[in-house]
């Protein structure tokens, strides 16, 4: 579990440096910036999803991490994903490939909801 | 009208002193419920018929604040039900046996359930279903006769107990969940006994709405509720929030049970419904079990709450 935490931080760490890179001096910053693979993370905190709404690019990939001290997971109300139970510091990774609204709750603690919409 | 307010006195009283976390004994006697303080409750025991136990929301495999170990007090939670002045018939475990439904945590439960020398009867809570299988690993252990997702019945000396499993196929944004083919069970179960049969049901979480942004609640509990109005004594037994609330609808006497690893805050007290932190010193003030008697004749159930400080 810790392996996979670490694996979601080491791959944000990559995004950063990737960013850094994109955002040099002398280079179409804005521009460059907009195709940088994002990895945008979601805690678990306090029951609910932090943030509850996200906006990504087809092709990203989301991460949740579970900050709470009681299990959670991540379903799909389409079915498109459904996670194994996540333990406190564990994390669940999704690639997001086609466009649409993905509605998703805690199966566990449905009142816990939350979407993430994918554009083109 | 006297009687009515009468009750309504003694809901009062219940309310209050279940918030004060004290022992209290409730009796339910055709509907009618009554109340004794638990010092006279152990002064005189000597209740006929038989008697039961609850215990709930053990969380085999939960070790962190403000409870390093739940397999501890689960254990002691064992010896008090051992110690009781009259030996259940059986035990009544309202759910969330374990963590995370790892197979050591329902293993290192069902034997140390054992050692009471008495059978328990289960239903599970949602930490019970993590599983692959959503459930198969509690089930094959815990209830491997019982119908769809783990519900069933039996009779015991003249009542009628019911287990409901209001943990799987949860819906989004909603609370507990019963669903149509249970539903549809419950009245093929309930349908040619006499009104006059007491009626003892336990799910995990409440069947009554404690609190709905956390989803204490059970979404279609009251398509239940309505089969059940016409028994003269139906007692409900839940878990799930890890303290005690009470309330009485008519015939209908609710009532949630402490749990043995870790208290909750109150219904809306906290930013969520995460493990109330305590101090280590007043953290047994706050897990207990229920004791249940059952006089025969007399359509009385009497449940008794008790700490394990205690």
């Amino acid at each position: 579990m810790l392996t996979s935490v670490r694996n979601a931080l080491a791959a944000a760490m990559a995004a950063l440096a990737l960013a850094t890179t994109a955002a040099a001096p002398g280079q179409a910053a804005p521009a460059k910036l907009a195709i940088v693979p994002a990895k945008p993370v979601i805690h678990i905190e306090n029951f609910s999803f932090t943030p509850p709404k996200i906006t990504v690019k087809a092709g990203t990939t989301v991460t949740w991490i579970n900050g709470d001290d009681i299990p959670h997971n991540i379903v799909a109300r389409n079915g498109a994903f459904r996670s194994k139970v996540l333990d406190t510091n564990d994390s669940f990774s999704f690639q997001f490939t086609k466009s649409g609204t993905y509605l998703y709750f805690c199966g566990i603690h449905p009142h816990m909801v939350g979407q993430v919409i994918v554009t083109n | 009208m006297t009687e009515e307010k009468e009750g309504l006195e003694r809901r009062e009283l219940l309310r209050c002193m279940a918030w004060a976390g004290t022992g209290v004994l409730l009796t339910v006697n055709s509907g009618i419920p009554g109340s004794i303080g638990l010092e006279q409750a152990i002064a005189r025991p000597a209740l006929t018929g038989f008697s039961f136990a609850q215990i709930s929301d053990s969380h085999i495999g939960f070790n962190k604040p403000p409870n390093p170990d739940a397999r501890a007090t689960f254990a002691e939670a064992i010896a008090k039900i051992k110690a009781l002045p009259v030996k259940p018939d059986f035990l009544i475990h309202t759910g969330d046996v374990s963590q995370l439904s790892r197979d050591n945590e329902f293993d290192d439960a069902n034997e140390m359930l054992r050692e009471t020398g008495v059978p328990t009867f289960f239903v599970p809570g949602e930490h019970d279903v993590l599983d692959e299988g959503q459930g198969a690993a509690f089930l094959s252990r815990f209830s491997p006769k019982s119908n769809g997702k783990g519900w069933y019945s039996f009779d015991h000396k003249g009542v009628h107990f019911v287990g409901l499993v209001n943990v799987v196929d949860l819906k989004p944004g909603g609370m507990g969940s019963l669903g149509p083919k249970q539903l549809a069970w419950l009245r093929r179960d309930l349908h040619g006994l006499s009104s006059s049969t007491p009626i003892v049901v336990f799910a995990h979480m409440p069947l009554l709405t404690i609190y709905q942004p956390w989803g204490w609640g059970t979404d279609d509990s009251e398509q239940a509720l309505k089969m059940l109005r016409r028994f003269g004594s139906v007692t409900i037994l839940n878990g799930h929030i890890h303290q005690i609330t009470q309330k009485i609808e008519g015939h209908i006497a609710f009532h949630t049970a402490r749990s043995t690893a870790f208290p909750q805050p109150a219904p809306g007290a906290a930013p969520s419904p995460g493990p109330l932190q305590v101090p280590a010193d007043h953290l047994r003030e706050m897990l207990g079990i229920t004791s249940a008697s059952v006089t025969s004749g007399r359509s009385a159930l009497a449940l008794l709450d008790s700490t394990l400080s205690n």
